[in-house]
């Protein structure tokens, strides 16, 4: 637990230090902000209910969120290979699933930090509309959950490769697969379409967190997907260390 | 301390390593000696369990590698070719974060930190990023990471590479005074590196242990004799022909060869298939001959290095 401890801090000081953090919450704010006005309060605005609203806020803010969560997780591994900075974790008492958690929680630290910083937003809307405190914290459950899962999905296609770019290549194909089972579950037959819908990313799992609504089926759904990548990773690692 | 039996590495259908075996005691400095792609870094990377052999068996303090490597890492400090530096941490952090991902206790880390830095005069260099060092600067950080948890084996991975002599020569100090707390393993293709900080050689030669022992061990396996420079005093009229043939007459020696001759002075060099300095020296003074030289000579590490891998070439 000590070399998780250390690799977290490590990633959050590395996180806090480099450009790359700041680029990416500065454009997930900005685009968060830009499309809450564009989209939420944009001309149909009148027409809606405030519950409409915060479900549009927390549906573009999804799609941010799995953005930045791939690029944050792409160079979690992939990069201490290019500096050659994977020997002193290799050669230390740390063991890989202390490698891979350690890094994940950093990450899912930094992104849900990133995500909350949004909070202004629905909370504009609690105070002029009629949405509960409830349903806010639902909606952001469900962003930090979404970007645990696509973080795992990073995480793992990171483990695979020394560089960025085919980690991101990686990582986005799984995720865009992912994301599409839902579409494709629409155009065809059962039981098929039930297998898809059921493992698709976003769509029947992350509506109820936009809607408000918690199932027990999403957290589950979700914390399985993050276990699942990041038990892919330790287990890559493991056989890259050996190879 | 370590045991190799019939390692091999394999990268695809590539042998890199093997099969090799051998055994080092604890403690001094053991230098794996070889031309880039011989094997070396492979086999280091195998003791400091940054990889599994493909074949074979390695133990370290006893504890095999395979079965337990979290335990032999404790054991262990690595200094890779390159060392591996965060680039965004200063010294002083990131040679904390070595130590404490390396087992250390948070109270005792602060401590052990300045000693590794006064032992290897980083001390002006705490506060700096890393990624602003000098060559020699990065590569002391890379010998304190790899000491700071106290570890009982040393491996540094051609630890000389890239420094300028002065340099060379600071670390080459460095390295004479682990010696006292560490057993250290040394690679380098640089034969003086090895000869001069190492206790025990091992000759590594496309991925074969070609050779090991000390130096003059090494000379004396290759070429099956040791080799005598006498010095003989004698005179215009001394019959140099009879005093040769006298000394090819002596025990155990297989060749005598004049290598200079003047008025005064008659130097052989002449092969034995023993140490027989004294027996030699006694037979010449009975015989009455002043002897005014007497070396051993030990070949230069450089020449049995080519002479090593020329007979693995032939």
């Amino acid at each position: 637990m000590n070399g998780m401890r250390m690799i977290f801090q490590r990633e959050i000081n590395a996180y806090i230090r480099s450009s790359v953090g700041y680029i990416v919450a500065a454009t997930v704010l900005m685009l968060d902000g830009l499309l809450f006005y564009t989209q939420a309060l944009g001309p149909d605005a009148e027409a809606r209910v405030s519950g409409q609203v915060l479900a549009i806020f927390f549906y573009t803010a999804s799609g941010l969120t799995v953005i930045a969560s791939l690029v944050l997780s792409v160079r979690l591994i992939a990069e201490e290979r290019q500096l050659g900075t994977q020997i002193l974790l290799n050669t230390s008492p740390v063991r890989d699933w202390e490698i891979v958690l350690g890094k994940f929680l950093a990450a899912l630290v930094f992104i849900s930090g990133i995500t909350l910083s949004t909070l202004y937003m629905p909370l504009m809307i609690l105070v002029n509309g009629k949405v509960s405190i409830a349903q806010i914290l639902v909606g952001y459950s469900g962003l930090i959950l979404l970007g645990a899962a696509v973080l795992a999905i990073g995480v793992f296609a990171t483990s695979l490769t020394r560089s960025q770019l085919v980690a991101t290549a990686v990582g986005a194909g799984i995720t865009a697969v992912m994301f599409l089972f839902w579409p494709l579950s629409a155009a065809i037959d059962p039981p098929m379409s039930r297998v898809l819908s059921a493992l698709a990313l976003h769509g029947r799992h992350f509506s109820g967190f936009q809607q408000g609504l918690l199932h027990t089926r999403d957290v589950f759904y979700y914390l399985a997907v993050t276990y699942f990548f990041l038990l892919l990773a330790v287990k890559v690692l493991e056989a890259k260390r050996w190879e | 301390m370590i045991q190799l039996n019939e390692v091999t590495k394999y990268f695809g259908e590539k042998r890199a390593l093997g099969p090799v075996s051998f055994e080092i005691t604890s403690g001094g400095a053991v230098g794996f000696l070889g031309l880039n792609g011989a094997g070396k870094t492979t086999l280091l990377r195998i003791l400091a369990t940054d990889l599994r052999s493909s074949t074979g068996e390695v133990t370290i303090g006893g504890i095999d590698v395979a079965a337990n490597p979290h335990e032999v890492r404790k054991q262990i400090g690595y200094l890779p070719e390159a060392p591996p530096l965060y680039r965004d941490m200063t010294v002083g952090e990131y040679l904390k974060f070595a130590g404490q991902i390396k087992g250390l206790d948070r109270d005792k880390v602060d401590n052990r930190v300045c000693e590794v830095e006064e032992y290897t005069q980083l001390v002006p260099v705490h506060g700096e990023l890393t990624r602003n060092l000098s060559h020699g600067y990065r590569q002391r950080v890379g010998i304190a990471q790899a000491i700071i948890h106290r570890p009982k084996l040393l491996i540094l991975d051609e630890p000389t590479k890239g420094l300028d002599p002065v340099q060379v020569l600071e670390l080459r100090g460095l390295i004479m005074r682990l010696k006292e707390e560490h057993t250290i393993l040394v690679s380098s293709h640089i034969l003086t590196e090895i000869s001069q900080t190492c206790d025990q050689i091992l000759v590594l030669n496309a991925g074969e242990l070609i050779a090991s022992g000390s130096e003059g061990d090494i000379s004396e396996n290759l070429s099956g004799a040791y080799r005598i420079m006498l010095g003989i005093r004698i005179t215009p009229d001394s019959r140099t022909e009879d005093l040769v043939l006298y000394i090819q007459g002596l025990p155990d020696i297989t060749s005598v060869e004049i290598t200079q001759q003047d008025d005064r002075l008659l130097m052989l060099s002449v092969k034995s298939t023993t140490d027989c300095r004294g027996r030699l020296t006694r037979s010449l003074v009975k015989s009455g001959h002043d002897v005014v030289r007497l070396e051993l000579e030990v070949s230069e590490l450089e020449s049995l290095f080519v002479e090593l891998i020329g007979h693995k070439v032939k």
